[in-house]
């Protein structure tokens, strides 16, 4: 491995123990699933607080979109990206190999 | 450099331990109807400026340096990736990284104000989260103000010939953790506490929005260092284009 592979590989591997170490320190936590939590907090400040307006999409379905759904459109964003960040990657290193080659 | 790195690293998870208790929140952008219109209509009218310019740049980037649009789509693209990936905090509430650093290192703090907004009406209409209403809102903390904060620290760290990798971890997971403080100032402003007025309710949304997102703050450097030593190797000709790389060395 080169020494930029290893670096690569040594930072996603530290995020990966980034993302497991708050499992095992607040590990009776929801990580954050209501969405009226953040509200909560505003409530508190401004007693009476009414949101004057509603997702655009719940307001089309007449309610939450389904958690399921939720997550399906989520993972396209994610799949829109990176598609493109390593189809363009893809390009970029097939171009330098060919290009030394030839 | 190495060693302070890690000082750093170990500074703040110790400050993100300490907080660890803190009530579980949905730490991420301003929801839909939760900024009074008046607020909504000023952060909005704010980004103007900011994406007009951002547009300008864009179209000169694409005249001018044609090659370089495959960049640009890898900054937005990447930015459309990490806005998705929610992760678990240490403070018991998730949130997501911005990945606006990236592209304000290379192309300007401008030309993220229009992919920023791209990716924030995408959430906002798509997947309720967000807003409409607000998105002037998270448009100025996530693509104006932390894109700004990250190419200042990157065009610092370059000029003070600090070490390359350190600069853009730096640049990234401050921009990061800046956006989320600018959104704890603007629910604050908007929500001022009654018997602390707007500073003690700013304090009251730090403490929740900047303390959870300081692990994603990491992440996301961590992240895009790997992607910036991708980069640097495999797109050298259209970095030297925009004048990107010849500065750096």
């Amino acid at each position: 491995m080169s020494k930029n592979t290893k670096i690569i590989v040594a930072l996603i591997l530290v995020c990966v123990v980034m993302t497991v170490i708050p499992f095992v320190i607040s590990s009776g936590s929801k990580f954050g699933g209501a969405d009226d939590a953040a509200g909560a907090i505003v409530e508190e400040l401004s007693p009476g607080y009414e949101p004057w307006a509603a997702p655009i999409l719940e307001t089309i379905l007449g309610g939450e979109l389904p958690g399921e759904t939720e997550s399906l459109l989520f993972c396209l964003q994610a799949a829109i990206g990176s598609g493109i960040l390593f189809y363009c990657f893809g390009f970029l290193v097939a171009r330098k190999k060919y290009l030394k080659e030839g | 450099m190495r060693k302070k790195e890690k000082n750093l690293f170990i500074a703040l998870l110790g400050f993100a331990l300490i907080f660890s208790k803190i009530p579980t929140v949905n730490a991420m952008h301003i929801m839909e109807g939760y900024l009074q219109p008046g607020y909504c209509v000023a952060w909005g009218v704010l980004c103007i400026p900011f994406l007009a310019l951002g547009i300008i740049k864009i179209n000169k980037v694409v005249g001018e340096h044609r090659k370089t649009l495959l960049i640009l789509a890898m900054v937005g693209a990447y930015t459309f990736v990490l806005s998705s990936l929610k992760f678990p905090s240490v403070t018991g509430s998730s949130s997501h990284p911005t990945g606006t650093g990236l592209g304000a290192m290379i192309f300007g703090p401008n030309v993220m104000a229009v992919i920023g907004i791209i990716v924030l009406l995408f959430q906002a209409i798509l997947l309720a989260h967000g807003g409409l209403t607000t998105l002037g809102a998270n448009t100025f903390s996530m693509a104006i103000a932390g894109p700004i904060v990250s190419f200042g620290i990157y065009k610092l760290g370059t000029k003070l010939k600090w070490n390359r990798k350190v600069t853009v971890f730096l640049a990234a997971s401050l921009g990061n953790l800046f956006t989320y403080c600018v959104t704890s100032v603007q629910l604050g402003i908007a929500h001022p506490s009654v018997t602390e007025g707007i500073g003690g309710a700013i304090g009251e949304f730090l403490g929740i929005f900047a303390l959870t997102q300081i692990p994603l703050a990491i992440i996301e450097g961590l992240l895009t260092v790997a992607v910036f030593i991708g980069l640097e190797v495999y797109a050298k000709p259209e970095l030297s284009e925009i004048g990107f790389l010849k500065e750096a060395k």
